[in-house]
């Protein structure tokens, strides 16, 4: 079949953030054509600030070199400004004739720069700041000319006037407003602000108008006239005083534009095969001037572009900061307050510090802060999450870190961190050790940080706190991009692809899939010939040969290494009900063995830990009981409360119930770590909210709930559906996990998945399609069928090398 | 490899004896040593010992010339011993050499 046309206008930060999430949902859906006026790949704008300051160089703020849109098959067209949209015939045409026919059209041409209609403005020496262009033309200027003006005391204007002040100009800022950032900061920030540039060498012209720019002997602009009659020196004129969505080919085209391309909560303009994003939108009305917001419009458009359908934009709540190097200023939400608002303030101008948060009804709705913002993304995460402040009120003003241990996502931790403290407790990596990395190599992704530093590359419970390392030092506001979605240095493909190609070419082997695929070295490494691994028997049960040397050693071991080179035994104990033979076995068995710890895990059984490798099969041999799969991508437990059979509140037997399912879901090998729970009241004593598939039983049947999490990061549980039978449960149950297992990439959990696809999703395929879910469920239980448990193999004889130590006889 | 004549060799096992891609563990008083098979059947011993938290080498993933430390996932290079760039370390080297299937060490 023919692929769908997808073009795109506008080769920017936006859409190219589209097209990058729309490849990671469907890469193979569309042949896609962009068009850039710009000579450039897309570029990272925000850090245009940074380069003209001298921080860093045009080469380094690349996004996407041209060599990502060759890998993604994407056509470029660099320098070619659309002209026209055809919607009677689908086309787009170029200036220089290049045409190019759609199916799906995206819009994202961005803003224009406004031009202040005042005489002189076409002057040679007066541009805007937008682009590398402007950014090149002032680095040139302020080589060889004195006088630089900035019109507009805003963001853009403040960051331009800082940078051709460091590069040796000397600068003066006019602003028609009372005070700097008005849109950003109350008058007393504004103020400090102020103060500090001025220290810096800025000179400010505030409630000034200017009239009219005045040529000199060259031609060139040479001075600034003020509505006043006043006079002053320009031989650069920086007009900064806003942007306008370039919205002027939609509009010739037809479309609905009001101030912005007018676009639904889905990003789809008025004309149903055309998408717009980014500055160039308006969406309920606004349209937005940065990134973030941006970036989440792109997310939506990407799952409609893939054919998704359910993604929602419904608006952001903005939050900004001055990218001037060793000033921090922080605003959110409504700061100005006003009617029916409490303040709380903290004003310290000698000490440069002045804080302002503002209060309705008891929420956090807004604040600005100056000098001190490490509590910047906290007071963000509470301004969006809009919930009750409460007790927090009464030490709010003193941050996160006041509080206690709350902040372990590590929101805004990091600024305020000595290089010398740790961001990484896993591998002993401190902050100062991040930045040389990321500084002297030029890092730009979690992921080159994870490989420089080990930083995060373990639990990952640091992974926020490295990111904000990261945009600390790349700019602000600035959001990561997954550049690198290979699965690993051996490839170039994803893990969608080579599970695509597992499949549709019916690869059994790994030397098949890294021939099929040129895998660039001979067997793979140890990251991704686990996932090949998982890939191939997940896709080609009972046919694919599951390959225990590309195993992680836990797995291949049927053990959980420690750090002691011994490992930990847990056998199963179905739904954590036990017996008084078990335990006596158990107890010989730690007696016998001289096991050094004897534990109840969190996952509702026993745990010996310290076993020597040598001694594994003995142990299990004289347990006698089934492995319990703990330290595997697998089915772990079923926990379960003791339900109607005992408790005075059960509606149902949910510890048989979580009996059944363990046993179904017995040696079920998975992307990751599976866990459910079954608990026989909405008291919810096994605490089935937090698990991959929750059940909670109620008096007229039983609640499937997916996508819960304990771990990292705590996610509660998704309603799924509810029904009638435990027979139900365990196809509905089998279905999910099913899907999950066919579709997951290797290692996201059930919640990564979820918010890949999205639950509506997993209904349309498990709730709402019943033979598709009953088509799941037999899949599920074919892969199951027959498997042993690995340690009663074992037992007989299975790997018997793996356990038994050579012996030199010297 | 390149050994001098009086060096002590003895015999360890066959290679068939090592899994490919895998390794096996040689108990040893001073320290155990992991020998590791490679999928071209290149035979190599080191001491099982990770330069970085001393992680036993032997269990971890081998691919190419080089094994995964199960621990904290250090790479180390089974010719040399030595850490892979970023990290830095050597895991200690013995002498291996395959005669007709099988392989022979020399603790010296
Ligand atoms: C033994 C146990 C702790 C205990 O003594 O209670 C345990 C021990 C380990 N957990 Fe856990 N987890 C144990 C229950 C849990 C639970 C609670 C639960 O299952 O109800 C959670 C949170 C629930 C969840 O997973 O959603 C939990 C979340 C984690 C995570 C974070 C997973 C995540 O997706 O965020 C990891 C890291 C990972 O898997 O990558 C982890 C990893 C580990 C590892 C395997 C770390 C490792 O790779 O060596 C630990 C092995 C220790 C050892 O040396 O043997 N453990 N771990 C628990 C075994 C339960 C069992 O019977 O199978
Ligand atoms: C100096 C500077 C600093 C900034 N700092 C921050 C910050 O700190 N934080 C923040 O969140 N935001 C910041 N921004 C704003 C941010 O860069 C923009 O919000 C973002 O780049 C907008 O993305 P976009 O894709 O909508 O537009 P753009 O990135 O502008 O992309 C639009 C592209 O479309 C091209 N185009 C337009 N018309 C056509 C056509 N007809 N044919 C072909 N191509 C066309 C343009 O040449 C342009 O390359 C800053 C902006 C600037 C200029
Ligand atoms: S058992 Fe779990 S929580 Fe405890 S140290 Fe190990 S990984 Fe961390
Ligand atoms: S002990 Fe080997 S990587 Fe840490």
């Amino acid at each position: 079949m023919q692929k769908q046309k997808l073009v795109m206008i506008g080769n920017g930060m936006a859409g190219v953030r589209t097209l990058e999430e729309l490849l990671k949902l469907q890469p193979d859906l569309y042949d896609i054509t962009v068009f850039g006026e710009e000579p450039h790949p897309n570029y990272n704008r925000i850090l245009l600030s940074p380069v003209l300051a001298g921080e860093q160089t045009v080469q380094e703020i690349i996004l996407n070199p041209v060599s990502w849109y060759e890998e993604n098959n994407i056509t470029l067209h660099l320098k070619k400004k659309v002209v026209k949209i055809n919607r009677m015939k689908r086309v787009v045409v170029a200036e220089d004739g290049t045409e190019a026919a759609y199916d799906r059209l995206l819009i994202a041409t961005g803003s224009k720069p406004f031009i202040l209609p005042i005489p002189g403005k076409d002057l040679p020496g007066v541009i805007s700041y937008r682009d590398i262009y402007d950014t090149e033309q002032m680095i040139e200027a302020a080589k060889v000319y004195k006088h630089a003006v900035v019109i507009g005391g805003g963001l853009l204007g403040l960051e331009a006037a800082n940078g051709l002040k460091l590069r040796g100009m000397d600068v003066t800022v006019i602003h028609i407003g009372d005070w700097l950032l008005e849109r950003q900061l109350d008058e007393t920030a504004a103020r400090l602000l102020q103060k500090s540039l001025e220290e810096r060498g800025l000179k400010f012209a505030l409630q000034k108008q200017t009239a009219e720019l005045v040529a000199g002997e060259t031609g060139r602009v040479a001075a600034l006239r003020f509505k006043d009659g006043e006079t002053i020196p320009a031989d650069l004129v920086v007009m900064a005083v806003g942007i306008r969505p370039n919205t002027e080919l939609a509009e010739a085209a037809g479309l609905h534009c009001n101030r912005g391309i007018v676009v639904s909560d889905g990003m789809q303009t008025f004309d149903p095969r055309i998408y717009s994003v980014g500055e160039c939108v308006s969406h309920r009305g606004i349209a937005y001037g940065l990134v973030a917001p941006l970036f989440e419009q792109a997310k939506v458009c990407a799952n409609h572009l893939a054919q998704y359908g359910i993604g929602q934009y419904k608006g952001s709540v903005l939050s900004t900061k001055l990218k001037v190097t060793g000033i921090d200023l922080f605003s959110a939400g409504d700061f100005m307050g006003g009617e029916g608002t409490e303040e709380i303030m903290l004003s310290d101008p000698a000490g440069g510090v002045y804080k302002k948060l503002v209060i309705k009804d008891d929420k956090l709705v807004g604040a600005c802060l100056y000098g001190d913002t490490a509590d910047g993304a906290w007071y963000f995460k509470l301004l969006r999450e809009n919930r009750p402040i409460g007790e927090l009120r009464e030490h709010i003003m003193f941050g996160e870190t006041n509080l206690g241990d709350t902040g372990h996502q590590g929101q805004s931790r990091a600024a305020s961190m000595q290089d010398s403290d740790e961001v990484c407790g896993c591998n002993g990596v401190c902050k100062g050790t991040i930045v040389k990395a990321i500084k002297e190599k030029g890092l730009f992704t979690v992921d080159d940080v994870k490989k420089h530093t080990k930083a995060a590359s373990s639990c990952g419970s640091c992974t926020g706190l490295v990111e904000q390392v990261l945009m600390n030092c790349l700019g602000s506001n600035f959001q990561e991009s997954p550049k690198t979605r290979a699965i690993c240095g051996c490839t170039d493909r994803n893990h969608g692809e080579v599970r695509q190609a597992i499949r549709e070419n019916k690869l059994l082997t790994h030397k098949d899939v890294y021939d099929f695929l040129e895998w660039r070295t001979p067997n793979g490494c140890a990251t991704c010939r686990p996932a090949v691994n998982y890939y191939l028997i997940s896709t080609w049960p009972h046919e694919a040969i599951d390959d225990p040397q590309s195993r992680f050693v836990n797995e291949r071991v049927h053990a959980n290494i420690q750090k002691d080179g011994t490992f930990s035994v847990i056998p199963q104990m179905k739904g954590g009900v036990t017996n008084a033979s078990e335990l006596r076995r158990i107890a010989d068995v730690a007696d016998k063995y001289a096991v050094p710890m004897v534990k109840v895990t969190g996952g509702q059984r026993i745990d010996l830990l310290g076993v020597k490798k040598e001694d594994l099969v003995s142990v299990w041999k004289d347990l006698g009981m089934n492995s319990g799969h703990a330290y595997g991508k697998s089915i772990r437990t079923v926990k379960t409360c003791v339900g109607s059979e005992f408790c005075r509140f059960g509606t149902q037997n949910s510890t048989q119930m979580g009996i059944d399912l363990e046993t179904m879901l017995a040696n079920m090998w998975s992307p990751h770590k599976v866990k459910l729970a079954v608990s026989g009241c909405p008291r919810n004593c096994a605490e089935s909210g937090i698990k991959d598939v929750g059940i909670i039983a109620v008096d007229s049947g039983w609640e499937l709930y997916v996508g819960g999490n304990g771990g990292i990061k705590t996610e509660v549980a998704q309603f799924l559906c509810k029904v009638k039978t435990a027979e139900e449960v365990k196809e509905y149950s089998g279905a999910f996990l099913q899907l999950y297992r066919e579709e997951a990439y290797y290692l996201d959990r059930t919640v990564h998945y979820l918010e890949r696809v999205g639950l509506d999703y997993v209904k349309a395929k498990v709730v709402d399609d019943a033979a598709n879910r009953k088509a799941l469920y037999e899949r599920l239980l074919y892969s199951l069928d027959g498997l042993p448990d690995p340690w009663a193999a074992r037992i007989k004889g299975a790997q018997k090398n793996e356990y038994i130590p050579l012996k030199v006889i010297a | 490899m390149n050994m001098s004549a009086s060096t002590p060799w003895v015999h360890l096992c066959a290679v068939e004896d090592i899994p490919r891609l895998g390794s096996r563990v040689v108990e040893r008083e001073a320290g155990n040593l992991a020998v590791f098979r490679t999928a071209a059947d290149t035979v190599f011993a080191l001491l099982d010992r990770c330069p970085h938290k001393g992680g036993p080498l032997s269990q971890g993933i081998v691919h190419g010339e080089t094994v995964t430390c199960p621990l904290h996932s250090w790479n180390i290079d089974l010719v040399t011993g030595e850490a892979k760039a970023p990290d830095e370390g050597c895991a200690r080297r013995f002498p291996v050499k395959v005669e007709n299937g099988e392989v022979f060490l020399s603790l010296a």
